[in-house]
């Protein structure tokens, strides 16, 4: 096909016409020859060759989203006390931010706006705060390494809440299991766990109180996991509420172990 | 026939030089991976584009049955997942390409940033890229209410509270979320105007300009 061959073989020209220069020039695309080795045109060649790779991409998030349903909660509640409020993974570390003290309370402007703001206003004005001409990551160290460790503070803040909020998780009262018999009331187990704190926060029948319930605590801890939450707390419980002796615990623990309910 | 078609309308629009001028560009070889395996790293950005993709079509269809107030919006959701035909699967391409989304745009502007891209002509570029990363976290934020369930319904609260303790502005920009003095309805229309409407007529400006950008500069030479 001649286009703009002759402008006589269209019937637009726009000659005369407001709407665009008669002498107007194709739009030519920037040529490569700056640049050694095979270069090809956008379309065909190059964009069915970068099709394989949306197509590769393609599979691997259709089996994502086929193996996995979207989660679905229950209908909001305004007047839930218990929920435990967590944003989308990819605001964690700016949620996580403001647990610090030094970002939090009389602090808090730091951690809604200060360091946001300076990060995100550095990460804008990236062009022009590194302006050499050098673009190899490893000859212009101070942007490399002010940008690893940015991701770095990102992956552990991440993390930090990613791993708070499952501990929270787990110090809120979960759901009843059905068998509700606490096992071995007459042992000593029971006994220790009555004279010790224990039994305030999670029931005479380890319902739960102001803790969380230990029915079918057997099944979801270790030995190891109970001696360490006795000693040092996790969530809300604090460390050293058992002030029985080392072989009390022991007991203790055993006994916890026995509770099996499902 | 379809040749006669096309040369009927081309005769009077003059389209060819439309898409001459996309289809014959030079794609150098430093960005092909047909090449060099190693510059898929120069696919993110595409890639991010094709997720938008997907976003913008399975939002389309979710929108098809999305009811947007407090008393059906959960409900809608939970029959569009359960009992309409596909539908958990459309969702799910809308729930996981919102984070598949926000990976690959990092992945894009990490590529962007380590290769040194946004120096000289390309500034302007970089920072429409910023708003565009802005544009989406805004979808993500104001998506994640959607649903209307616990999850959703906390997690707003919490960003708004956060929002409402910025010194001065604070205040302005939690009504302006809410709607109201409270997360209720007004959020929930809001935000479904906000996720639907407003960010992506503005996600679709700026990707234009974006693009736009990238013609007339051309991809930055290798390193």
């Amino acid at each position: 096909m001649a286009h703009h061959s002759n402008g006589n073989d269209k019937q637009v020209h726009y000659v005369g016409d407001s709407r665009v220069r008669a002498d107007r020039k194709k739009l030519y695309p920037k040529d490569y020859a700056e640049f050694p080795g095979k270069t090809e045109a956008f379309f065909p060649d190059f964009l069915l060759k970068e099709w394989m790779v949306a197509a590769v991409f393609l599979v691997g998030f259709m089996t994502l989203v086929m193996s996995e349903e979207p989660p679905l909660g229950e209908l909001a509640d305004p007047t839930n006390t218990s929920f435990l409020p967590v944003p989308d993974w990819y605001f964690l570390f700016l949620y996580q931010l403001l647990k610090y003290k030094w970002a939090s309370g009389p602090f808090v402007v730091i951690g809604t706006v200060l360091l946001p703001g300076i990060a995100f206003l550095a990460l804008m004005l990236v062009p022009w705060l590194d302006r050499s001409k050098e673009r190899r990551p490893l000859k212009r160290p101070m942007a490399t390494g002010i940008m690893i460790v940015t991701l770095i503070a990102i992956c552990a803040l991440t993390w930090a809440a990613e791993y708070q909020h499952e501990l929270q998780s787990e110090s809120v009262p979960g759901r009843k299991p059905n068998d509700t018999t606490v096992i071995g009331l007459n042992e000593q187990g029971y006994r220790i766990y009555q004279k010790n704190a224990c039994i305030k926060c999670h029931g005479d029948h380890l319902q739960g109180l102001n803790g969380p319930s230990l029915l079918g605590v057997g099944n979801r801890l270790t030995h190891d996991q109970i001696n360490h939450i006795i000693d040092h707390g996790r969530g809300a419980m604090p460390a050293g509420m058992f002030q029985g002796s080392p072989a009390e615990k022991q007991v203790l623990i055993n006994w916890l172990l026995q509770q099996k309910q499902k | 026939m379809l040749r006669a078609i096309y040369d009927w309308v081309d005769e009077r629009l003059d389209i060819t030089p439309l898409w001459r001028d996309v289809a014959d560009h030079e794609v150098p070889e430093h960005v092909n991976p047909a090449h060099h395996f190693s510059a898929f790293i120069y696919c993110f950005g595409g890639l991010t584009f094709f997720v938008v993709v997907i976003q913008i079509l399975s939002g389309m269809f979710l929108a098809m049955y999305y009811v947007p107030d407090i008393v059906n919006a959960h409900a809608s959701v939970a029959y569009l997942q359960s009992e309409v035909a596909m539908g958990a699967i459309v969702r799910g391409m809308h729930h996981w390409g919102a984070s598949v989304a926000i990976v690959m745009l990092f992945l894009h502007t990490l590529r962007v940033f380590f290769t040194g891209s946004y120096k000289h002509p390309r500034e302007f570029n970089w920072l429409v890229g910023m708003l565009i990363f802005g544009v989406m976290l805004g979808l993500g934020f104001t998506g994640y209410l959607l649903p209307w369930d616990n999850k959703a319904y906390f997690a707003t609260k919490v960003g708004v509270q956060i929002a409402a303790s910025v010194p001065v502005l604070g205040p302005y920009i939690a009504s302006f979320l809410q709607g109201g003095d409270i997360v209720g309805a007004q959020t929930l229309a809001r935000f479904f105007a906000l996720h639907v409407f407003f960010l992506p007529a503005a996600l679709l400006a700026l990707l234009g300009v974006h693009f736009i950008l990238i013609r007339r500069q051309g991809i930055s030479g290798p390193l």
